[in-house]
């Protein structure tokens, strides 16, 4: 297998758990805004004990994403932050707010007042976050950023304001509020906290329904390569159907509240969306104009990168199942 | 104008970030010098201390993550033609810097929420990790640095470079000086910081034994620091005189090429007259100084094209002002060094609290200073001889509106920090100190 599909694999690793990691971080900021019931304050203090030890790490994939592409794509990397140079600036700005609302929340506990007004700057952003990064998402993948040579030709705002990029920003806010809530059920043994979340779960399910399905619709006018990505291929076809299967297991797991079994579904159906959303876009980096290997790095580079990849995920592999073994409730323990 | 705002922006971002990203290495090591003291003497001071200096390097840690973020995405929305064609060359060290930063959220993830969770031992471990990792990642940040300033690992092309070898462009030749450089930075900065916070507590509250024990942990690494960084920097600028002698010309305000060239101590560099008024000359310094030989001839800006001119005035002002602050925290250092060995204890004078409040910031303005040399010295270049700034900004337009809105961001976001700090120094006052966890026996 050539280095550079070893390289795009490592980039769509870095977006899968970005996805299973950091969208649930931003789904529990959407929860956090969403707040309500008589146990409004255990919720919420729920979702940010959750979140505390581990949204440092959880945003690092993004960071790593970052690198691996402009590393390994350079161009790629040189167009996309010309085209979508508003939504990314609008998305860091999300990044900035959210991460330091979040710390400073934890460390500036004068009152519920201030306290609250850190958990809205914290929620808000969570919510704007996760839809702009579907938004770049959908501009990537509707074939509107033109590209001649190494210029940018279709200006600094085609496809993002699309409707069909708007729907998949709002899949993306869906999908991480789903995976969230999923994940929250499982860190709770709490049973009137469990079921609060076990609703907002399938809320949440059912809304990725209609979103997925309003960008299925809207994905022939709006992304027509991909559409043909999306039905032609045989592959793509299969993995479908696994994100189906994993979708109705997760719904029907929720049901029978076997949670924790849910929780390893719901990570399926979100993982596999992402894949499958690369798989239909393969060869290209950037539809129709940036193929993978075009915008590929010097052998030599590759090359170095592998290692430094490898050497990178033999620390990171282990410290973060460290890291989850001490903080994450045990399976058995949960799912009571 | 475009191009000035993006600059501006990236100025801004770096200068913010610098701050935190030291404190993200400092504070942890002085972390766990302070848990290590718990641990040998049971004192419940240095436990207290250990804990507030892991709030400390939580809350400036998580601004740092989130503003290194914005720097790795900026790369490309400021400079989408240097990251576009020199990605693939320089890489390498930022996907080893991910890697560094990853594990240093992991375990300071693990040292800040799971004191209560894991074995003790595990949990210092977890805290020298966090400061070993921070250190790899400047580390490798200040590679990627080094190579801006001299391109090695390629073959520079009209159509960009060929025969690229990421390992070589990794270690650019003098990395090793600007590595040490700027850790010895990052160190120095915080402990110096740390040091003027207790001396001005102790000012106000003589005898607070929390903030002397603080004090006693500081004090060691902004001495030590404060000496070894004038030898770093030393052969840092020896480096320079070498191999990017536009860089030091421009430095030192040396307009003509000249044999026992004068240091020039101050002063105010004309690049219309060409001439650097009002300084204090040195004769033969500089030649003596970069060269190790009183009459070697050194390199000014006439050997340059006008139009390869770094700012003369700017970085001479700027390297001034690192060379200033750093032999006033050297004299300090050797000053307090030497009361420590009179009398065999940590001075306490007030003279000396003022000294440490007083020089307090100095650390952080040097650092900040020494940034600012190395990159307004590189100027007009993005790449040092091999792309120009100019040729390296982004198409898109309207650059005032980012670069104002993460400037107020910024500004309200410093201002947040520096308050909640203030609070959690405020909660350490005598009189005024939280109520206490029972600490572990050991």
């Amino acid at each position: 297998m050539p280095t550079e599909l070893f390289l795009g694999g490592a980039l769509v690793t870095a977006f899968v758990l970005y996805a299973l990691f950091g969208g649930a971080d931003f789904g529990g900021g959407v929860w956090d805004l969403l707040a309500s019931g008589p146990r409004k304050a255990e919720q919420r203090a729920l979702i940010s004990k959750a979140i505390g030890p581990v949204w440092e790490v959880n945003h690092v994939w993004l960071i790593i994403g970052v690198v691996i592409l402009f590393s390994a794509f350079p161009r790629a990397f040189a167009v996309l932050s010309v085209a979508l140079h508003v939504p990314l600036t609008l998305l860091l700005l999300g990044i900035v707010f959210r991460g330091t609302a979040f710390t400073f929340r934890a460390y500036d506990a004068r009152g519920d007042r201030v306290q609250r007004r850190w958990g809205v700057v914290f929620s808000v952003a969570s919510v704007l976050s996760p839809a702009l990064l579907g938004m770049c998402v959908g501009a990537v993948v509707s074939g509107d950023i033109r590209v001649r040579g190494t210029v940018v030709e279709s200006g600094f705002f085609a496809g993002w304001l699309s409707p069909f990029a708007l729907a998949v920003g709002l899949l993306a806010l869906c999908l991480f509020a789903f995976l969230a809530a999923v994940y929250l059920l499982a860190e709770t043994r709490e049973p009137a906290l469990q079921e609060d979340f076990r609703e907002r779960a399938l809320g949440a399910g059912v809304a990725v329904f209609l979103a997925a399905f309003g960008v299925l619709a809207l994905a022939r006018e709006g992304a027509p390569r991909v559409w043909a990505g999306l039905t032609d291929s045989p592959f793509a076809l299969t993995l479908h159907a696994a994100t189906a299967v994993a979708a109705v297991a997760a719904f029907g797991l929720l049901l029978t509240r076997r949670f924790w079994l849910a929780r390893m579904a719901a990570a399926a159906q979100v993982g596999l969306i992402v894949v499958g959303w690369a798989v239909s876009q393969y060869p290209y980096l950037v539809v129709p104009d940036l193929t993978l290997q075009r915008t590929a790095a010097p052998e030599s580079t590759l090359r170095a990168l592998l290692v430094a990849l490898a050497v990178g995920a033999a620390l990171i592999f282990p410290s973060l199942l460290f890291l989850l073994r001490v903080f994450q409730s045990s399976p058995r323990g949960a799912s009571r | 104008m475009d191009l000035l705002y993006a600059r501006a922006q990236m100025g801004m971002s770096l200068a913010f970030h610098i701050v935190f990203a030291a404190a993200g290495i400092a504070l942890p090591l002085l972390m766990v010098l302070s848990d290590l003291k718990a641990r040998r003497t049971g004192d419940a001071d240095y436990v207290a201390l250990s804990r507030k200096l892991a709030k400390g390097t939580a809350i400036l840690f998580a601004v740092g993550a989130v503003s290194g973020t914005v720097l790795s995405f900026e790369l490309g929305l400021l400079w989408p033609e240097f990251m576009g064609t020199y990605g693939e060359v320089i890489g390498l060290p930022f996907s080893l810097e991910g890697t560094a930063f990853f594990t240093e959220a992991v375990f300071l993830g693990i040292y800040l929420y799971g004191r209560e969770r894991i074995p003790s031992g595990l949990h210092l471990f977890s805290g020298v990790m966090v400061a070993l990792s921070g250190a790899a990642s400047a580390f490798f940040v200040t590679l990627v640095n080094a190579f801006m300033n001299h391109p090695a690992g390629f073959t520079p092309t009209p159509g960009g470079p060929v025969n690229v070898d990421p390992v070589a462009a990794m270690f650019s030749p003098g990395w090793q000086y600007q590595v040490v450089h700027t850790l010895l930075a990052c160190y120095q900065s915080s402990a110096f910081v740390m040091a003027g916070i207790h001396a001005f507590v102790l000012l106000r509250h003589p005898g607070a034994t929390f903030h002397r024990k603080a004090l006693s942990i500081a004090l060691p690494m902004a001495c030590i620091t404060a000496l070894l960084q004038p030898l770093a920097g030393h052969q840092q600028a020896e480096h320079i005189a070498r191999e990017q002698p536009a860089k030091l010309a421009a430095a030192e305000g040396l307009f003509e090429t000249q044999r026992g060239a004068p240091l020039t101590v101050g002063g105010l560099p004309d690049e219309e007259s060409r001439t650097t008024r009002y300084g204090l000359e040195i004769p033969r310094g500089l030649s003596l100084l970069a060269f190790a030989d009183p009459n070697a001839e050194v390199r000014g800006l006439d050997q340059f094209p006008r139009d390869e001119w770094p700012p003369v005035l700017k970085v001479h002002l700027a390297f001034q002002l690192m060379v200033g602050t750093g032999s006033l925290m050297a004299l300090l250092a050797v000053v307090t060094l030497f009361l420590r060995w009179r009398h065999k204890a940590w001075p306490e004078g007030r003279r000396m609290l003022w000294g440490w409040l007083l020089c307090g910031p100095l650390g952080v303005v040097a650092m900040e200073a020494g940034w600012l040399v190395t990159e307004w010295g590189r100027q007009p270049w993005i790449i040092r001889g091999v792309m120009r700034t100019a040729d390296a900004v982004t198409p898109v337009p309207n650059l005032a509106v980012p670069f104002w809105t993460f400037t107020l961001a910024y500004l309200f976001l410093g201002a947040m920090v520096v308050f909640l700090l203030v609070r959690q120094v405020a909660g350490t006052l005598p009189g005024n100190e939280e109520p206490r966890e029972v600490s572990h026996a050991h």
